[in-house]
């Protein structure tokens, strides 16, 4: 790894594209769907037919308002659709609808922020602009020894309803610009606006580099594209800032060009299309007339707006008495506080909740590499699993064996416990046989305990727990314990 | 007489009275077209079977007496840049040469639900730049009045074909004057409807802030029902109009007593052929006597129009015509490089002026020039549209010659694209106003045809007709014929 320069300071701005969670396409009926047979959902206008005209989807322009009003964006009142020239067999018409950042065609919202937390200590990032456009479609490089034969087309992409979202290069380093994407992306699922999801291509992210010295000069940036995941983009970021520093320290300069992050040896590279000043000829989309938005339908989107990020996070930390941390990590994945507030709904232990939640729950799901809801526990279940505890039948620590299984399988927890023979032992009896054979079995531990030294209590109860799997009342057995030996 | 020489507003009742079937009255055209279109050139694709077909359903249909559609059994000629759906749509160029649109155009969808029959599809100057046909790139169409000259463009061979009964009428498109200035050079009547009242849904683009989609027919009455079939808002083009559609056959009969026509200073000036100024001026002295009230209004802008519309309508062509590239559709020069695909393609399959206009449009709208020659010329549109509202304030329709100079000969204008662009200077400034316009036949100079064009407010095509049609049943012109066959109608 390049040795860091640490007089210079990193300067990231972000290009985000969403794909938007609409039934059909940006400019025609076609059908959004992922893994149908290539081209089997495209039409004329998709495919870009002689003749065809574009008509634009309220729906997504519906989604970007939202997006737009919820990052606190100025809303044009009229915005309008350009088209972007360029010629790329992806693109069917060569042009791309997209909306361009002129004066009296502004595009769907600017100048907005989102705040989010980073280590707990609150930041904002100012969004520049909001635009909707075009996805293109999707090429297939047919390759034979290695050498590419052939390329395929696939147009289903072509037209999904893309948001464009542009930060100004408000972010200070790698790890800023991770929780600033994971922090949107919650947004983007409060707000059903896209599923977010990287791995997928739903949320594509392009970041703008470059190092900033001490007297304020910004140095040479460039643009660092295919990063396919939260992780690449941290570690794509972390690598250029580097690169940049060393060239800087070595006496170069930054060459501004477009680079790509190779996941595999975990580098960028320039890529190896020519870097012709790209000239894109935006002119306003005459077979569009604008998108106008009045305050009326600002007014009725913003109160439709559900509870945001930040302040379900105030909530729950004033309201339910969670702290900072546990409230952020639940608020910022929107599958897991949806799960969180059904089962509050039903057990009104909030702390009890989000301790299950934030640690054996999540625990078992990074390790399985999934999110709550793609797996099989629900809600219910794990309010009547905590009930067994509240109710003794059951000890935390059965309850925590239980997990795994409840989290793959689901299932009732009682039903469970009963064939599982698990129930916790609490009857004083049992307890009194288990308790004598580990005094026996055990007889320094027990005489050390005699004699004052309360650690070697620890031990005992440890070892009756052992005996009994699990089952046996730890408080219970403490009682006797203590009865039997100091007693 | 010949039915093929018919109105379609005379044909509706004879087939309505069964004393003419669908088949008859195709057969005719076909007769026509084989005799003449050898010669004229008109089509580049007639669809004699699949016609014949359509015809004898509506046979059938006349036969049993079934409630039909307006315009059930009549066919139509159709510009070479209308999508018609399996039927080859070249636009009059190599590079769509052998392309079946797998889709109708909502024009052609309108028509067909009012019964209308596809004769053919008719030449055209290549993607609709030209105002002769010359620039086809399957040769140009001639004029029936005299085969030695053009008939105008780029609409040519729908001009030619009405006006040579090698069909009842036709659609055209305008963007500069495409459906008027051969309507005028060929004496039929042409109607460029406003902008967004009849959808451009398969209409293969070329200005598209300007093109519609409109009536070449022999008469104004005929106009206004081929216009009814044609117009109203549609769901796949957002430019179109959400309005009302009027009643345009109902608006015809009104007369002109009392209505205010201003005739255009500027259309009246240097440049004008003086048989046509003698035309227009003479039809504008009828009006008179039909009751309107004259008066003279200028549009000082309409000396931007031309290099106005050489901008915007270039522009929007250069982007329009990127997706001929080889990869989808029509003609492709394979080779292994796609960049170097894209350039031969392209090369191979456009004409010299579409080259031109797409090397113009793109310079027009390049980082560092597109301040001072796009965004100037959507200023100067302003202008010209301003212009024409000023106009409104006081007159209901303004009064200009369709094209300054009867029919040239072919040849004479292609090595000078600027003297071809003139043929346009008083069409133009109609299409960049987004207005209705007309052109009815209104005498002839040196024997050839001589146009005179109405224009009205937006959306307003009831007053354009209304006048039109009085103009028309005070004269006779629309009766004249060519001298293709000796059919001439007295």
């Amino acid at each position: 790894m390049v040795k860091e320069a640490v007089n210079l300071e990193t300067v990231i701005g972000l290009e985000i594209h969403v794909q938007l969670q609409t039934a059909s396409k940006m400019f025609c009926g076609c059908a959004v769907t992922f893994g149908a047979p290539p081209n089997t959902l495209i039409c004329p206008v998709c495919l870009g037919l002689p003749g065809a005209l574009p008509v634009t989807n309220r729906r997504a322009v519906e989604l970007g308002l939202r997006t737009a009003v919820a990052l606190g964006c100025t809303i044009a009142p009229r915005s309008q659709f350009h088209r972007k020239n360029y010629y790329y067999p992806d693109l069917p018409k060569n042009y791309q609808i997209s909306q361009y950042q002129y004066m009296d065609h502004p595009p769907l919202g600017m100048d907005g922020w989102l705040e989010f937390t980073v280590d707990g200590n609150p930041r904002a990032v100012r969004i520049r602009r909001v635009h909707l456009e075009e996805d293109t479609g999707k090429l297939i490089h047919v390759e034979r020894d290695g050498i590419v034969t052939h390329t395929l087309i696939d147009y289903n992409r072509s037209g999904v309803p893309l948001m464009e979202i542009v930060t100004q290069p408000d972010l200070r380093s790698p790890a800023e610009a991770r929780e600033f994407l994971v922090a949107l992306r919650a947004l983007l699922q409060y707000l059903d606006v896209s599923t977010g999801r990287m791995e997928e291509g739903t949320m594509r992210v392009d970041a703008n580099v470059s190092r900033r010295a001490p007297d304020g000069t910004l140095g040479t940036r460039t643009e660092v594209k295919n990063m396919n995941s939260l992780r690449a983009v941290e570690r794509a970021l972390a690598f250029e800032a580097a690169r940049q520093a060393e060239v800087l320290a070595g006496g170069g300069a930054v060459v501004q060009e477009t680079r790509h992050w190779d996941e595999r040896r975990q580098i960028t590279f320039p890529s190896r299309t020519k870097e012709e000043a790209e000239d894109y000829r935006y002119f306003p989309e005459p077979d569009l007339v604008p998108i106008a938005v009045d305050d009326a339908w600002v007014e009725r989107v913003r109160a439709a707006l559900p509870e945001l990020p930040a302040q379900k996070r105030a909530r729950y930390v004033s309201a339910l008495g969670l702290g900072p941390y546990d409230a952020d990590l639940i608020v910022r994945q929107p599958r897991l506080a949806a799960f969180f507030e059904e089962a509050l709904a039903a057990y009104p232990n909030a702390k009890a909740l989000a301790n299950w939640l934030s640690g054996d729950i999540a625990g078992v799901l990074n390790a399985e590499g999934k999110e709550i809801d793609e797996v099989a526990l629900r809600p219910p279940t794990l309010v009547s699993l905590l009930q067994l505890i509240d109710g003794g039948r059951i000890s935390g620590r059965i309850a925590k064996d239980l997990l795994p299984d409840l989290i793959r399988d689901g299932g009732d927890p009682a039903a469970l416990v009963a064939a599982r023979g698990l129930e916790q032992i609490s009857d004083t009896a049992d307890l009194e046989r288990l308790i004598e054979k580990v005094i026996a079995a055990n007889p320094d531990p027990a005489e050390e305990f005699r004699r004052g030294k309360d650690k070697a209590l620890t031990f005992l109860v440890g070892q009756v727990m052992k005996e009994s799997r699990g089952r046996a009342n730890p408080e219970v057995v403490n009682r006797i314990l203590r009865e039997r030996l100091r007693g | 007489m010949d039915p093929a020489l018919l109105p379609v507003s005379e044909l509706l009742p004879r087939l309505r009275r069964r004393e003419l079937s669908p088949s008859e009255l195709l057969a005719a055209y076909l007769t026509r077209i084989t005799a003449h279109d050898g010669t004229l050139r008109a089509y580049l694709h007639v669809d004699a079977e699949a016609a014949r077909t359509e015809a004898r359903r509506w046979d059938e249909r006349y036969a049993r007496g079934d409630d039909l559609p307006p315009l059930a059994g009549i066919p139509i000629a159709v510009k070479d840049i209308i999508c018609t759906r399996g039927v080859v749509t070249t636009c009059g160029s190599r590079i769509l040469e052998g392309w079946r649109p797998p889709y109708d155009a909502t024009a052609m969808v309108r028509l067909r639900h009012a019964g209308a029959i596809l004769l053919g599809k008719t030449n055209m100057d290549e993607f609709a730049m030209g105002s002769s046909t010359e620039n086809s790139a399957f040769g140009p169409t001639r004029n029936p009045w005299d085969v030695e000259r053009v008939p105008g463009g780029s609409s040519g061979g729908s001009a030619a074909a009405v006006a040579a009964g090698l069909a009842p009428w036709a659609l055209g498109t305008d963007t500069g004057g495409s459906i008027r200035q051969p309507a005028s050079l060929c004496g039929i009547v042409g109607l460029k409807p406003t902008y967004g009242r009849v959808s451009r849904y398969g209409l293969i683009a070329y200005g598209s802030s300007l093109d519609q989609i409109g009536p070449m027919t022999r008469t104004v009455e005929d106009a206004a029902l081929l216009l009814q079939a044609l117009a109203g808002w549609d769901p796949l083009d957002s430019t179109t109009a959400d309005l009302p559609v009027p009643d345009y056959t109902e608006a015809l009969s009104g007369g002109v007593r009392g209505l205010r026509l201003g005739i255009a200073r500027e259309g009246m000036g240097e440049g004008l052929q003086p048989g046509v100024r003698a035309a227009v001026q003479q039809a504008a002295a009828v009006l008179e006597g039909l009751g309107a009230h004259l008066e003279e209004v200028t549009l000082p802008a309409i000396d931007y129009a031309l290099p106005t519309y050489y901008l915007v309508a270039t522009a929007e062509a250069s982007s329009n015509l990127a997706r001929y590239d080889g990869v989808r559709h029509g003609l492709r020069v394979e080779v292994p490089d796609i960049v170097e695909m894209f350039s031969r393609t392209r090369d191979a399959g456009f004409g010299p002026e579409v080259k031109r206009r797409i090397m113009l449009g793109t310079y027009a709208l390049s980082a560092g020039f597109y301040e001072a020659f796009y965004l100037k010329a959507q200023r100067a549109r302003t202008l010209v549209r301003r212009d024409f509202e000023r106009a409104f304030e006081r007159v209901d329709l303004v009064l200009l010659p369709t094209s300054p100079t009867v029919a040239f000969r072919l040849g004479e204008r292609v090595a000078d694209p600027l003297q071809m662009y003139l043929a346009d200077i008083f069409t133009i400034p109609v299409n960049l106003a987004g207005l209705p316009g007309i052109s009815v036949p209104c005498g002839f100079a040196d024997g050839l045809p001589v146009g005179l064009q109405l224009v009205g407010r937006a959306f307003d095509e009831p007053t354009v007709l209304r006048a039109a049609s009085a103009y028309e049943r005070a004269t006779d012109w629309h009766r004249r014929r060519p001298p293709l066959d000796g059919a001439r109608v007295s």
